[in-house]
Formats: structure tokens, C-alpha cells, sequence
């Protein structure tokens, strides 16, 4: 199997740019900032349509994720139906990821500091 | 006629006057334990040959051969148990609430009828030769209503034969399944405590209940604990107090010991009965006289 090069990463984040704090839900988060990693260029994807949902927001969110083209996504904690859906598109998820800016999630990705989660929270 | 006993949180001793209650109505009567999460009526009343039952509901299985991932289902389940993730269908059965439009609209025939178990639907009689009914949730299995529908489908056809009454025990609490439990009510008990709490408790109970316009009464458990905020609350709202259970260590005792409170003395017999014939007058007052 040939992995393709990562090039577009999502952050679930509480507001559009590189300076909001990372927001640790990820069904529930407030939005998503996608970034291009070679262009460094950001799009902000609002992910209110799932926080409305009384269920399945998770499930909601990995559909917006996947359809913003995210390959990884970076994020507090993910439940185990969202992690089904990511699983069944290919999206990696690196998990744990709060209490920090959006741009130093980034930087720490680039850096190689985080690990893939093979598991979903709780 | 349904006599719906609820509360607006578990503990205040509704079960304790749904079984009392019970105990002392005129037959034909049937008792139903509307808390499948945590079926507890059945210590009171004892009920014997109790015949389970399991109950299921019917979730989308998908044959992938057929499918040609229109999407069409994954946009009409308002529940998010179907998901339309790239090349890919994905089905929660857990997440299901068995409506079966998936089924109907996907062009391809390619979900079938499967089965998700909800729990077991649990029937007996007590001694005294009152029938008794409940839901048992399945550990792990998230939804309540539709199993408390399986429950008020037998409900229903039992009350049909003979037209008896049916003493509702509902889930504590003012969320939906609370809400499932009191739709068929005539009328709807309340019961709480004297106290801040079973205020706050009454309050949240009378905002969810009160829009539905069925008539409403209280009764006070272990009346004396506390102060009179309880009763100025039911004046304030025109909420007939219907009977106070006072707070006594022989009645405590008791029901510890799973005892109908009917059953302890010739007193809370009497209160009992008064309760009951004050609320066979509320539902004929509610539904003009076709309970005559
Ligand atoms: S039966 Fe209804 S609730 Fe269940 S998956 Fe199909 S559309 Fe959704
Ligand atoms: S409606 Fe039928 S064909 Fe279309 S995605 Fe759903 S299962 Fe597949």
C-alpha cells in the first residue's frame, strides 16, 4: 500500500484563524481550521450543523471533515462512532491535542512531536 | 381510564405510591412500570409467573452488492445512523430509532430488515390477581422509548379487553421517556418533598407536564421534613395538593422493607382510597363524563 503525502491537516478549533485556541471536542467543536501544509494557507470550516444535532454530532463532524478534504485531523478526544466513520475514509487522528493555539498544533505537527491514535476515546 | 405517577426525580417515593395506589383501585386494574431503565414496581407489588418476552427493533442492514451509494437514505435519516462518508456507507444500528424510511426510499433494495434487541417485555399478576407490566432495557442499549412503546402496545391491548385502568409508574424526571410515559395519562400525579429541592424538582415536573392540559395533582411525601414552600407553589399554579404522606419512621420502615403502604394501617388505607377517588373525579372533570 503506498501512503499518500499528507498535505492538508484539520484542527478542531474555536475560531477561524492560526492564533484561536484548539478546541478539544471534536463532534461538538466549534469549527475546523484546514491547513494547506505546503502553502500554509488556512480555510475555516463552521461545524454548527452538527453542534444543533441531539445525536450523532460526531458522526456529523467527520462528514465535514471529510468533505473539506482533511487528511489528518488534530483534536482533543474523538468517540467511537466518528472514529468509525474517519477509520472508513482514511482520515488519520492524532488525539490530546488542547490547551494551545491553533498555529502551535500546526508547528508541533509539522515537528513530528504527535503520534497517531489507534484507538477512540473512551 | 391512566393514572400516570411521576416525579421531577427519582426518589421521592412515586413507585412507593404508584404501588399503593395499585393496591387499593378498583379492579379491573393494571399496573405498569414505565421506568424500563430501572424497573422497580415489581418489589412492591410482587407480581408472580412472570412471562419475558424480548422486543426488538427493526435497523437497516445493508447489502453493499446492491448499493450504489446515492446517498439517498444517508440524507433522510434525521438520526445520523446512516452516513454517507466518501466511498463509503456506514450504518450505526445503535443509533437507529426504527422509523424504516431508509428502507422504503433506497431505490436499489439494498437495506434489509434487521433486528436490534431493545430489552424484554416482562408480565405477571400479584397474588391479589392485579396484572402487572414493565420493560426491561437491555444493558447497553440507549434508547428507552421504543421499547416503553412495545410496553404500551400491551399496555393498550390488555385495556382494551376489559377496559380496566392502568396505574402508570413513569420514569423520574421531565426528558423524553418521562414524557413517552405520561402522553396516554388522564391524569397526572406529581409527587414530591416538602422540601427546596422537591420544589425545584415540582417546579421542572409542572413546566414539562403542564402544556400537555391534562389535569394535574400533588401529593406531598414525608410531609413535616421540611417548610411550606411546596404548597405555595401548588396554590400559586391552582395545583390540587391531593394528599400528604407524613414523614414517619413506621411508613419508612415499611417501604424499606418493600411494603405497600396500603397494607400498614387502616389510616394510610383510607388516604389511599380518598386519593383515589379524587382522582377518578379529576379524569371524568377532564374528559367531560365518558368515564361516568
Ligand atoms: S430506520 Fe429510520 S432511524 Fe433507522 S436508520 Fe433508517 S432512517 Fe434512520
Ligand atoms: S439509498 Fe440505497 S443505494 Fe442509496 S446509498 Fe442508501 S443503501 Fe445505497
Amino acid at each position: 500500500m503506498t501512503t499518500t503525502p499528507i498535505h492538508t491537516i484539520a484542527i478542531t478549533s474555536e475560531g477561524p484563524t492560526l492564533a484561536d485556541p484548539v478546541d478539544s471536542r471534536f463532534g461538538r467543536a466549534g469549527g475546523f481550521v484546514i491547513v494547506d501544509l505546503t502553502s500554509m494557507a488556512t480555510t475555516y470550516v463552521d461545524n454548527g450543523s452538527s453542534q444543533v444535532l441531539a445525536q450523532g454530532a460526531g458522526i456529523q463532524a467527520a462528514e465535514n471533515l471529510v468533505k473539506a478534504g482533511a487528511q489528518v485531523l488534530l483534536t482533543g478526544h474523538v468517540g467511537p462512532k466518528a472514529w468509525t466513520a474517519l477509520q472508513a475514509t482514511g482520515v488519520k487522528v492524532v488525539q490530546g491535542v488542547e490547551n494551545m493555539t491553533v498555529g502551535e498544533a500546526v508547528t508541533k505537527f509539522k515537528a513530528g512531536e504527535f503520534t497517531f491514535s489507534d484507538a477512540p476515546s473512551h | 381510564m391512566i393514572i400516570a405517577v411521576a416525579s421531577g426525580k427519582g426518589g421521592t417515593g412515586k413507585t412507593t405510591v404508584s404501588a399503593a395506589l395499585a393496591s387499593i383501585w378498583k379492579r379491573p386494574v393494571l399496573a405498569v412500570d414505565m421506568d424500563v431503565e430501572e424497573p422497580n414496581l415489581h418489589l412492591f407489588l410482587k407480581p408472580e409467573s412472570v412471562r419475558s418476552e424480548a422486543a426488538y427493533l427493526e435497523v437497516p442492514v445493508l447489502d453493499k452488492a446492491l448499493c450504489k451509494l446515492c446517498g439517498a437514505c444517508a440524507e433522510l435519516c434525521q438520526f445520523k445512523a446512516i452516513s454517507l462518508m466518501g466511498a463509503h456507507l456506514l450504518i450505526f444500528p445503535d443509533m437507529c430509532h426504527g422509523c424504516g424510511g431508509c428502507m422504503r426510499i433506497c431505490p436499489e433494495g439494498a437495506l434489509q430488515k434487521g433486528q436490534r434487541e431493545l430489552g424484554v417485555v416482562e408480565a405477571g399478576i400479584t397474588s391479589e390477581g392485579i396484572p402487572c407490566l414493565t420493560g426491561r432495557l437491555r444493558i447497553g442499549e440507549a434508547m428507552s422509548p421504543p421499547l416503553m412503546g412495545k410496553v404500551r402496545q400491551r399496555m393498550q391491548a390488555m385495556a382494551e379487553q376489559d377496559f380496566r385502568d392502568i396505574i402508570i409508574d413513569a420514569p423520574p424526571g421531565v426528558s423524553c421517556p418521562a414524557m413517552t410515559a405520561v402522553q396516554d395519562a388522564d391524569v397526572i400525579l406529581l409527587v414530591t418533598e416538602p422540601t427546596p429541592f422537591g420544589l425545584h424538582d415540582l417546579r421542572l415536573a409542572w413546566q414539562a407536564f403542564h402544556p400537555l392540559g391534562k389535569p394535574m395533582g400533588v401529593v406531598i411525601n414525608r410531609a413535616g421534613v421540611g417548610d411550606d414552600q411546596v404548597q405555595a407553589f401548588c396554590r400559586e399554579k391552582g395545583l390540587p395538593l391531593l394528599t400528604e404522606i407524613p414523614f414517619r419512621r413506621d411508613i419508612a420502615e415499611h417501604y424499606a422493607h418493600g411494603g405497600i403502604l396500603t397494607q400498614l394501617d387502616a389510616g394510610m388505607k383510607a388516604t389511599f382510597e380518598d386519593l383515589a377517588q379524587r382522582l377518578e373525579r379529576m379524569a371524568c372533570e377532564g374528559q367531560g363524563v365518558s368515564h361516568a
